[in-house]
C-alpha cells in the first residue's frame, strides 16, 4: 500500500512538472489532435468507420509522449538519481511513471472522444469496457514508452524512436485498414502489436463492428501486454540503471 | 562514539581500470568525516557505491547496520545525499520540492508541510518558498538540496563536494550550515578537493589518491606528520622563468611551490638554507618584498604524503548538465 502511494506520488508530480513541456505538446496533443481534424474536414461523415483507430492512436501518442519525457528529461537533468536514491523499489518507480503517462492519455483521449462523439453522431455502447480497454491500452502505452526510452539519453532520441513504432502501427494495427484485409504477411505483424487489440476494443464499444476477435479476448490480450510490458521494462530499466549509474 | 558507517574492502572496477581499490574504513556517529583527494580519486564513485546508486564489485558497507547490499531500501532510509550537482526538479517551487521529498520519503502526512518550512526557515530560504527551484542563484540551489536532503531526519549525511562551483560567501554560509547540523547530532560524509575545507570542517579526513586511501586521522595528527619540516615563504617582485631549476639545485630545499609571487620553500634546516637563497636573489636581480616562516599546514602534508602538486586540488571538476 506504501508503495502504490508512493507510485501516486511519482505520477502527480510527473503531471504537475511536465504536462507543458513542449515535446509532449506536439507529439502528445497536437499530432493527435491533428490526425482527427483531417480526418473530419476531408469526409466528415466517413470518420464513423475510422474514429476508434483515431481514439486508439491519439491514446497510443499522448501515453507514450509523457512516457518519454517523465524518463528522459529526468535522467538529463539527474532527477531520476534522486528517485532511485528514495527509499523506493525500482518496480515502484516504473509503476509511478506508467500512471502518470498513462493518466495523461486517458485524459486528452477522453477529452477528444467526449468533444468529438456528439459532432460526429456516435455514442458509447459499453460504457465500463470502453473504459477498461482505454485503461488497458493506456498502460500497456505508457509501459511501451518507457521500454523505448531507458535506452536514450535526450527527449529528440526517445521520440525519434518511439516514432520507429509508432508510425507502423498506424498502418498495421486497423486504423485506417481493416486488418483481415491485409495482404499476407501484415496481419502477423499487426496482431503482435497491442494498438490492434485497442482499436478491435473500441470498435465494439463505438460502432455495430463486430471486430476481428471478441471483445472479452481483446482485453485479455492487453491484459497480457501490461504484464509482459511491465516485466521488460523492469527488466531493461534494471539493467540500464546498473550500466549507467 | 559508535560507529555507524562500516566500509569493508569496498572496490570499483570499470574494465581494467580500478576507480576505488579496497577501500576499508569506519566513521563514528556524529563526526564529520571528510574524503579527501583530486578529481579522479575515487570519492564520488565511494560515495554512490555507499548509497546504493553503484554496485560495488567487490567488498560491502554497512550504513547505521545496514548492509549496502542486502539492504538498500533501509539504508536509502537512513541517509540523505547532496550530488555534486544539484539536482531537484526546475519547474517545482522550493516547497513543493520539500513537500515532494517528504512524501517519497514516507514523512507523515500531517508533519510534511511543517518540516518543509522549517527547514526553509533554517536554511535561509523562507522568502524563497514559492521561486521555482530554476530560477534560484546557485546557492540557494545547493542550500535548497541539502535541505531536501534532511526532510526525513536523516542519520547520516553524505555531501558530494558541497561548495564546488559556489561563490566565497555561498561557500562560507553553507560550511556554517554544515556545522550547525554536526551541532544537532548528525553525522556528516563529505568529500572534497579543497584542503583548507576538509580541514576546516571535518574532525576526521581519509586522503584518497587513485582509488586508495593513504592516511586517516584527524587534520592535526596528519599536520604533525610533517611536523619537522620548516616553511619558509618569500614574496618577489617577479619571477623570471629559470629561477625555480635553480632554486631546486640548492642544497637543503626538499620542494618549492609557487603561487602568483609568492615562493614556499619546504626544508628541514631554515637556516642553512635562506642565506643561499637570497644570494641567488640578488644575483637574478628579484627584489623580495615579504619574507615569512609558516608552520606546516595540512596542504604541506598533503604534499608530503600524495606526492601531488596542491595546485591538483584547485582544479575543478567540469560541471556536469543539469539544472544547477
Amino acid at each position: 500500500m506504501e508503495e502504490i502511494r508512493k507510485a501516486y506520488f511519482i505520477a502527480k508530480k510527473d503531471m504537475g512538472a511536465y504536462y507543458l513541456k513542449p515535446p509532449l505538446i506536439s507529439w502528445g496533443l497536437m499530432l493527435p489532435i491533428v490526425f482527427v481534424l483531417a480526418f473530419y474536414f476531408r469526409n466528415p461523415m466517413g470518420i464513423k468507420e475510422v474514429i476508434p483507430g483515431l481514439i486508439g492512436l491519439t491514446l497510443l501518442f499522448s501515453s507514450t509522449s509523457m512516457a518519454a519525457i517523465v524518463i528522459t528529461f529526468e535522467k538529463r537533468i539527474g532527477a531520476l538519481e534522486r528517485l532511485l536514491l528514495a527509499p523506493l523499489e525500482i518496480r515502484t518507480i516504473l509503476f509511478g511513471k506508467a500512471l502518470g503517462s498513462t493518466v495523461f492519455g486517458l485524459v486528452i483521449t477522453l477529452v477528444v472522444t467526449i468533444f468529438l462523439l456528439p459532432i460526429i453522431g456516435l455514442s458509447i455502447h459499453h460504457p465500463f469496457s470502453f473504459f477498461l480497454t482505454t485503461i488497458l491500452s493506456g498502460i500497456a502505452f505508457s509501459l511501451l514508452g518507457i521500454l523505448i526510452s531507458v535506452g536514450v539519453k535526450e527527449v529528440f532520441e526517445a521520440m525519434t524512436m518511439s516514432n520507429f513504432f509508432r508510425f507502423p502501427m498506424i498502418f498495421l494495427c486497423g486504423v485506417f485498414f481493416p486488418v483481415p484485409e491485409m495482404p499476407y504477411p501484415l496481419p502477423i505483424l499487426s496482431y503482435l502489436l497491442p494498438l490492434t487489440y485497442t482499436v478491435d476494443g473500441l470498435k465494439h464499444c463505438l460502432s455495430e463492428d463486430k471486430g476481428i476477435i471478441p471483445l472479452h479476448l481483446d482485453l485479455l490480450i492487453l491484459l497480457g501486454f501490461v504484464f509482459l510490458l511491465f516485466g521488460l521494462s523492469l527488466s531493461i530499466f534494471k539493467k540500464r540503471i546498473r550500466q549507467e549509474f | 562514539m559508535n560507529l555507524i558507517i562500516r566500509v569493508n574492502d569496498l572496490t570499483k572496477s570499470y574494465g581494467p581500470t580500478l576507480a576505488v581499490d579496497h577501500l576499508s574504513f569506519d566513521v563514528k556517529e556524529g563526526e564529520i568525516f571528510g574524503f579527501l583527494g583530486p578529481n579522479g580519486a575515487g570519492k564520488t564513485t565511494t560515495i554512490r557505491m555507499m548509497v546504493g546508486l553503484t554496485q560495488p564489485s567487490s567488498g560491502t558497507a554497512f550504513i547505521n547496520g545496514y548492509d549496502i547490499l542486502k539492504e538498500p531500501v533501509k539504508v536509502k532510509q537512513t541517509i540523505g545525499l547532496v550530488p555534486e550537482t544539484s539536482n531537484l526538479y526546475g519547474e517545482l517551487t522550493s516547497l513543493e520540492n520539500l513537500i515532494y521529498q517528504a512524501e517519497l520519503y514516507g514523512v507523515a502526512r500531517k508533519e510534511r508541510k511543517d518540516r518543509a518550512l522549517q527547514l526553509l526557515e533554517e536554511f535561509g530560504l523562507k522568502e524563497h518558498q514559492e521561486k521555482p527551484f530554476q530560477k534560484l542563484s546557485r546557492g540557494l540551489k545547493r542550500r535548497l538540496t541539502i535541505a531536501t536532503a534532511l526532510i526525513h531526519h536523516p542519520k547520516i549525511l553524505f555531501l558530494d563536494e558541497p561548495t564546488t562551483g559556489l561563490d566565497v560567501m555561498s561557500a562560507r554560509g553553507l560550511r556554517k550550515l554544515i556545522l550547525d547540523s554536526k551541532k544537532k547530532g548528525l553525522t556528516i560524509f563529505l568529500t572534497t578537493h579543497y584542503i583548507p575545507e576538509a580541514e576546516s570542517l571535518c574532525d576526521r579526513i581519509a586522503i584518497i589518491v587513485k582509488g586508495k586511501i593513504r592516511i586517516i586521522d584527524t587534520p592535526q595528527n596528519i599536520k604533525s606528520l610533517v611536523k619537522e619540516m620548516e616553511i619558509l615563504e618569500i614574496g618577489l617582485d617577479r619571477i623570471p622563468d629559470p629561477l625555480k631549476n635553480k632554486l631546486l639545485s640548492l642544497d637543503g630545499i626538499e620542494k618549492i611551490l609557487i603561487d602568483e609571487n609568492r615562493i614556499r620553500f619546504h626544508t628541514k634546516n631554515i637556516d642553512q638554507v635562506t642565506p643561499s637563497i637570497i644570494k641567488l636573489f640578488e644575483e637574478q636581480r628579484v627584489k623580495m618584498e615579504t619574507i615569512n616562516t609558516l608552520s606546516p599546514s595540512l596542504e604541506d602534508a598533503f604534499v608530503r604524503l600524495t606526492g601531488l602538486d596542491s595546485d591538483l586540488m584547485k582544479i575543478d571538476k567540469p560541471m556536469k548538465a543539469g539544472p544547477e
